[in-house]
């Protein structure tokens, strides 16, 4: 199916699994069956030991790497990262990116006909959770044949899918690669969240999540929660360093238009995303970011949610991310530590922000590769 | 940090120095290596000793150097303490050839105490012969142990035995075993003229 070349795949296609039996959500609610779209790079070995789950972030999809045939510029989401000979080296692994169940990518979700009422789910489709997302990912797991992943990666929401998978199937993974995660978000962090999804919610053509009806999509609130995230992915000195205080036109305008380079950089980002992804999609995952909690249920104790887990931690953090701070990268350190795990922590000086993370920077992809050279296969 | 012994070669099991801290560590302990440079003393001691253990380094370079040793690092600046580390959660905790280079010397012993039960220390003697022959020649020290020019050394408190022990004395650590090394031969007889480098296991005074 794949063609390779020297670092690149040149083709790379999706796949669908489908699911009948039931699946019990954690808010209660259950799935009579749904569809996961993914994708997979290198080969399966016999022993079936090289198999490596990549989760994604927020807007995030199962297309990691290389390119679709009929597209020059689909390269994957973490094409720097992933590919023969990259860091995480798909002629030693074989990789898998899944687009989460709730997704607009393939998987079952919002905009997806519900068989019971020959419609889209809309707002009826259930609220997902990353306990849910590890779920229907061992699902998929069962489904490829893989008893145990050789490594569970994902940066920031799929840095939390790695921990989650750790927790919920300690005996299924051996590595986890917890990349600008948290063990939970702030209270900051839940305020962006929300605004983020108040824009779409207020948007005049959001129908109260049933704007597939009306044939419109609630595209100004999704634009202006995109611009939001955007801000907060990045750092102050990257905006100053890329944009500054820039003009477009070289003079004020004294108007509402475009004057700042930065202003023009975020409706682009905010046009763009609006136009690929799907609103009810972009509620249900922060709010999945919002209720992520491991200990919760442990009187608030990470360290006692951490007690059953046996994998072996990587744990990365950008120095500028301060959505995902290195503090908060800590924490979950600090707990693997008490539970005597196996850990490293590397905190990486970047300039950044948050989306650190997805950027070509040598010393990032020189410890990734250094880690993933040492997981036995 | 741990620049003073060549710390960036690879793994050297025939490095008198492992060798010593590895006969003081017991089998299957749990060893904290604080400035641990590439990690070969935590492969060592793994190998060697089969003990669980967790280096602490600051050094871009060196924590990648960790990785490539498949040793497990915290990358972290050891002069802001060790709090991602619970109280009395290792046998012990060693900080080799970093000692003299530690800003706040007293901190990190007090934190060496509170996280482990035993705390391993080694350093370049100043009061080594050659060393004082220097000075009194009107010189600062370049010498093995001590490699580097007055302007560009990362030692910024060397001391001799006499200084460690009474620091020791001092700072409610109580010196269970030393140890002096003159390259390969261990050095008993006046030790703090003939000792290159010193090996101190301690713990907590009761």
């Amino acid at each position: 199916m794949l063609m390779q070349d020297s670092n690149s795949f040149s083709t790379v296609t999706p796949q669908v699994a489908r699911f009948d039996t039931p699946l019990h959500l954690k808010s209660g609610a259950v799935l009579d069956s749904y569809e996961l779209v993914y994708e997979t790079y290198g080969e399966l070995n016999a022993a079936r030991s090289n198999a490596v789950l990549v989760c994604h972030a927020l807007s995030g999809n199962h297309h990691l790497a290389g390119l679709y045939d009929d597209n020059p510029k689909s390269a994957g989401w973490w094409n720097n990262m992933i590919g023969p000979g990259k860091s995480i080296d798909t002629q030693k692994f074989f990789l898998i990116g899944v687009n989460n169940l709730g997704g607009c990518h393939g998987s079952t979700g919002p905009a997806s006909i519900d068989v019971r009422t020959g419609k889209c789910y809309g707002p009826n489709f259930p609220v997902v959770t990353v306990e849910d997302w590890v779920q229907t990912q061992v699902r998929l797991a069962d489904y490829l044949g893989i008893d145990q992943f050789a490594a569970v990666a994902g940066g920031s929401l799929g840095g939390m899918q790695a921990l989650q998978w750790t927790l919920d199937f300690p005996e299924r993974v051996r590595h986890a690669l917890v990349i600008a995660a948290a063990a939970k978000l702030t209270a900051q962090n839940i305020a962006f969240n929300d605004v983020a999804r108040q824009a779409i919610i207020t948007d005049p053509d959001f129908h109260g999540g049933d704007y597939y009806s009306h044939g419109v999509i609630p595209r100004r609130g999704l634009r202006l929660a995109r611009m939001l995230g955007h801000i907060t992915y990045l750092s102050d000195d990257s905006m100053a360093a890329k944009f500054g205080r820039e003009l477009r036109n070289g003079a004020l305008a004294f108007g509402y238009d475009v004057e700042f380079e930065i202003e023009s950089y975020l409706r682009y980002q905010g046009d763009k995303f609006a136009s690929q992804f799907d609103a009810n999609t972009y509620l249900l995952m922060t709010k999945a970011l919002d209720y992520f909690d491991p200990a919760f249920p442990h009187n608030n104790d990470l360290s006692a949610a951490f007690r059953f887990a046996r994998a072996n931690f990587l744990v990365l953090s950008f120095t500028t991310d301060w959505r995902f701070s290195p503090e908060r990268s800590r924490a979950i350190v600090r707990a693997l530590l008490d539970n005597e795990l196996n850990v490293s922590y590397a905190e990486i000086t970047s300039s950044h922000g948050h989306d650190s993370f997805l950027m070509e920077d040598r010393h990032y992809h020189r410890l990734v590769r250094a880690y993933m050279d040492n997981v036995v296969v | 940090m741990k620049k003073s012994l060549g710390m960036n070669s690879s793994l050297n099991a025939a490095r008198p120095d492992f060798a010593l801290i590895a006969a003081w560590v017991k089998p299957g302990a749990k060893v904290l290596d604080l400035g641990c440079g590439d990690g070969s003393l935590i492969r060592f001691l793994r190998d060697s000793r089969g003990s669980r253990g967790y280096g602490v380094e600051i050094d871009d370079a060196n924590v990648l150097a960790c990785f490539n040793n498949g040793v497990n690092v915290i990358q972290s600046d050891l002069e802001s303490g060790l709090q991602s580390f619970e109280s009395g959660s290792f046998d012990y905790v060693v900080l080799s050839q970093t000692l003299q280079a530690v800003k706040n010397t007293e901190n990190i012993i007090k934190e060496m105490l509170r996280v482990s039960k035993e705390g391993i220390v080694s350093f370049p003697n100043f009061g080594y012969w050659k060393n004082r022959l220097q000075v009194l020649s009107g010189h600062m020290p370049v010498s093995e142990a001590l490699p580097y020019q007055w302007f560009d050394t990362p030692n910024i408190h060397n001391c001799t035995l006499g200084d460690f022990e009474e620091f020791c004395g001092q700072h409610g650590a109580r010196i269970l075993e030393r140890r002096v090394m003159s390259g390969n031969r261990q050095i008993t007889f006046m030790p703090n003229l003939l000792g290159m480098l010193a090996f101190y296991r301690f713990e907590q005074q009761k």
